[in-house]
C-alpha cells in the first residue's frame, strides 16, 4: 500500500486545565518522511494519541485521504490505514516473533474466530516471514518477545504496525533508550522501510542529528502548539526554534 | 510441545506409581475417577487463568451447576445418560454466558470478586431452594445410571474408564482450542489486552467466549462428580472447591498445558496421604501447599520448563 494524506485541522486536547494540543493544523503529504520535534511535554505523544483514537479529541478534525476519521473507534482507524508504534514497546511478551506478527495479521483481518484450524495458518506465517525479512527480524523468528533486546523490541513494535499495511505510519521515538550505534542502525532500518513501502511516515525524535539527516520536513511543537514547520534547513535557521529548543549547537 | 507432554506424562506416571506401591489409601479406580473429575476442573479453569489471563475465584459455580442439573435430570426419570450430560453442559454454558456477560468487562480484581459473588449466590440458592435441591442435605436418593452403549456407570471400573475418556477427550479439545487462531487471540488478550484491542480484537467477546467454554468443561467435570458420589451437594458450588482448583493449577503450573493435571495428581495424593496420617488435615495441607508455592514461586511444571529454557539459552 502506498502513502496516504494525513491532515490535522485545528486539533485540540485539554486535560483539565492543561492544553496538551493547541489548535494544531498540519498536513503530511502522501509518501513523505516527516519528523516531529519539541521539548519534553510539548504534546507530541498526545498528538499521536489523538490521531489514532487512543484519546478523544476536545476539538478539531483528523482527515485521512480527505475523509474525517475523528472520533472513530481506534480499531477502525487502524483498518483505515493508520499504524503506530509506541514510545515504550508495546508487545505480546510470551509470543515468539513470528507468532506475534501472525497473530497481529489475523486479528487485523478478523480471522481469529476459528477453533478448528491450527495457528498460524501457512499463508499468514508466510506474510509474517515477509515482514520479519523487511524489518531484519528474521533471525529472531523463534525468540519470545520478552527475551528480545531493547532495540529488537522497538523493532518488533514497528513490525507489528507495519504488518497491517498502513498508509500512514506513526513512530513515537523509535530510538528512545538506545546507544548511539544502535540508534543509527535503527534509523537506517526505518529509512529503508519507508523507501521500500512508500508510506507516509511521521516520527517523533529527540536526536537532532537523526532528524536533520533523514527527514524531508520537520514540525516543531511547543506547549501543544506548532512553533514552526519546514525543511530541515529552514528549521535550523528559524530563530524562534533556535531560541526555544535547538540552542546554538544545531543551528546553521 | 511433544516433549512437554512426555515430561508431564512421566511425572504423572511416577505419582500414579507411588499411589499403588502401598502408600496410597484408596484404590486405583477411585483415584482414577477423582483424578478425571478434578483434572478436568483444573484444566478448564486454566483456560481462563493460564491462557486468557482471567483469574476467576468462582469457577466451582459451573462445577456445581453441572452436577445439580445432571443429577436432577436423571432423577426426573426418562433421560439417557448421554442426553442428560449434553443438557447439563448446555445449561452450565448458559449460566456461564449470563455471569460472564456481567463479569468479563471488569478488570482483574473486580472480575475475581464478582465471579466469586455469583458463585456464592448460586451456593445460597442451592441451600435455600430445598424443594428442588434438598438444601444442605444435597440431592439424596442416588442417581440412576441406566446402561448406554454397553457402558454401565454403576460399575466402578466403567465409571473410571468413562471419566478418563471424558478427561482425555476434553484435554484434546482444549489443546486444539489453545492452538487455534482463537486460542492465539486469547493469549494476546492475556499478554496485552490494550494492544490486542488496537489490532481489532473484541476484548469483551473473546473473554466471554473463553468464560463460556471454561464453564462448559467445568460443567462436564461436575457431571462426573455427581456420577461418582451418586448425588450432588452444596459444597460443590462452595468457594472451597474453587480454591482447590486454583491450588491444583498453582501446584502444577499455569504456563505448561498439562501443568494443571500434574497439580491435580499432587493435590489428590497429598490429600490422601495426609488424611491417612493425621486428623489435622487442613493444617498440614495448607503448610505443604504454602511451602511449594513460596519455594518454587510457580507451579512445578512451570518451574521445570523455565529452568530448562534458561539452561538452553545459556548454552550457546
Ligand atoms: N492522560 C493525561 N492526563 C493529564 N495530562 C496529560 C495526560 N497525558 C499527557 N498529559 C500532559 O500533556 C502534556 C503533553 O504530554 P505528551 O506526553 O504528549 O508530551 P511529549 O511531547 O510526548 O513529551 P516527551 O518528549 O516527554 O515524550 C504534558 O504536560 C503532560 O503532562
Ligand atoms: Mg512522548
Amino acid at each position: 500500500m502506498s502513502g496516504g494524506l494525513l491532515e490535522l485541522r485545528q486539533l485540540r486536547k485539554n486535560f483539565g486545565g492543561v492544553v496538551a494540543t493547541n489548535d494544531v493544523s498540519l498536513r503530511f503529504e502522501p509518501g513523505t518522511l516527516s519528523a516531529i520535534i519539541g521539548p519534553n511535554g510539548a504534546g507530541k505523544t498526545t498528538l499521536f494519541h489523538l490521531i489514532t483514537g487512543k484519546l478523544p479529541v476536545s476539538g478539531g478534525e483528523v482527515l485521512l485521504d480527505g475523509s474525517a476519521i475523528t472520533g472513530l473507534d481506534r480499531t477502525e482507524i487502524v483498518r483505515r490505514g493508520i499504524g503506530r508504534a509506541f514510545q515504550v514497546a508495546n508487545l505480546f511478551p510470551s509470543f515468539v516473533v513470528r507468532d506475534a506478527l501472525a497473530a497481529a495479521l489475523m486479528a487485523h483481518a478478523g480471522r481469529t474466530a476459528s477453533l478448528a484450524r491450527s495457528f498460524p495458518p501457512r499463508d499468514v506465517a508466510e506474510r509474517a516471514d515477509e515482514v520479519m525479512e523487511l524489518c531484519g527480524l528474521a533471525h529472531l523468528a523463534g525468540t519470545e518477545s520478552r527475551h528480545l533486546s531493547h532495540g529488537d523490541q522497538k523493532l518488533l513494535d514497528i513490525a507489528l504496525a507495519l504488518a497491517l499495511d498502513p498508509k500512514v505510519l506513526l513512530l513515537d521515538e523509535p530510538t528512545a533508550g538506545m546507544g548511539p550505534d544502535e540508534r543509527w542502525r535503527m534509523i537506517e532500518r526505518v529509512h529503508g522501510l519507508w523507501l521500500a513501502r512508500g508510506l507516509t511516515l511521521v516520527f517523533i525524535e529527540h536526536d537532532m542529528d537523526i532528524v536533520f539527516k533523514i527527514s524531508q520536513s520537520v514540525r516543531v511543537l511547543r506547549y501543544g502548539a506548532v512553533l514552526a514547520e519546514g525543511t530541515p534547513d529552514e528549521i535550523r535557521r528559524n530563530p524562534a526554534v533556535i531560541e526555544a529548543y535547538l540552542g546554538e549547537e544545531h543551528a546553521l | 510441545m511433544a516433549r512437554d507432554i512426555l515430561l508431564a506424562g512421566v511425572i504423572l506416571a511416577g505419582f500414579l506409581g507411588l499411589e499403588f506401591t502401598g502408600l496410597g489409601s484408596s484404590g486405583l479406580l477411585d483415584f482414577a475417577i477423582r483424578f478425571a473429575i478434578f483434572g478436568l476442573l483444573a484444566m478448564s479453569l486454566n483456560l481462563l487463568i493460564g491462557t486468557t489471563g482471567l483469574v476467576s475465584f468462582g469457577h466451582a459455580a459451573y462445577f456445581g451447576m453441572g452436577a445439580y442439573s445432571f443429577g436432577l435430570l436423571m432423577q426426573s426419570g426418562g433421560w439417557s445418560i448421554p442426553a442428560a450430560i449434553a443438557v447439563a453442559i448446555l445449561a452450565t454454558a448458559l449460566l456461564a454466558l449470563v455471569v460472564g456477560a456481567l463479569c468479563v468487562r471488569l478488570s482483574e480484581i473486580y472480575f475475581a470478586f464478582l465471579t466469586l459473588a455469583f458463585q456464592m449466590l448460586l451456593h445460597s440458592l442451592i441451600l435455600s431452594w430445598i424443594g428442588l435441591t434438598g438444601g444442605d442435605q444435597g440431592l439424596m436418593g442416588g442417581i440412576p445410571k441406566p446402561a448406554f452403549w454397553g457402558i454401565e456407570l454403576a460399575k466402578p471400573a466403567h465409571l473410571a474408564g468413562f471419566g478418563m475418556f471424558c478427561l482425555l477427550l476434553s484435554v484434546v479439545l482444549l489443546r486444539q482450542i489453545i492452538r487455534s487462531p482463537f486460542g492465539a487471540a486469547l493469549r494476546m488478550l492475556r499478554d496485552n489486552p490494550d494492544r490486542a484491542g488496537f489490532l481489532g480484537l473484541s476484548v469483551y467477546r473473546y473473554r466471554l467466549a473463553a468464560f463460556v467454554i471454561a464453564g462448559a468443561f467445568a460443567g462436564l467435570s461436575g457431571v462426573l462428580m455427581s456420577l461418582y458420589v451418586s448425588g450432588a451437594f452444596p459444597t460443590f458450588a462452595f468457594w472451597t472447591t474453587s480454591g482447590e482448583a486454583i491450588f491444583m493449577i498453582m501446584l502444577g503450573g499455569i504456563q505448561v498445558f498439562l501443568g494443571p493435571l500434574v497439580g491435580t495428581a499432587i493435590f489428590l495424593l497429598l490429600n490422601d496421604w495426609i488424611t491417612a496420617l493425621t486428623e489435622h488435615h487442613g493444617l498440614f495441607m495448607g503448610t505443604i501447599l504454602l511451602i511449594i508455592t513460596l519455594g518454587l514461586r510457580k507451579g512445578l511444571l512451570d518451574f521445570v520448563m523455565e529452568w530448562r529454557a534458561a539452561r538452553r539459552r545459556a548454552a550457546p
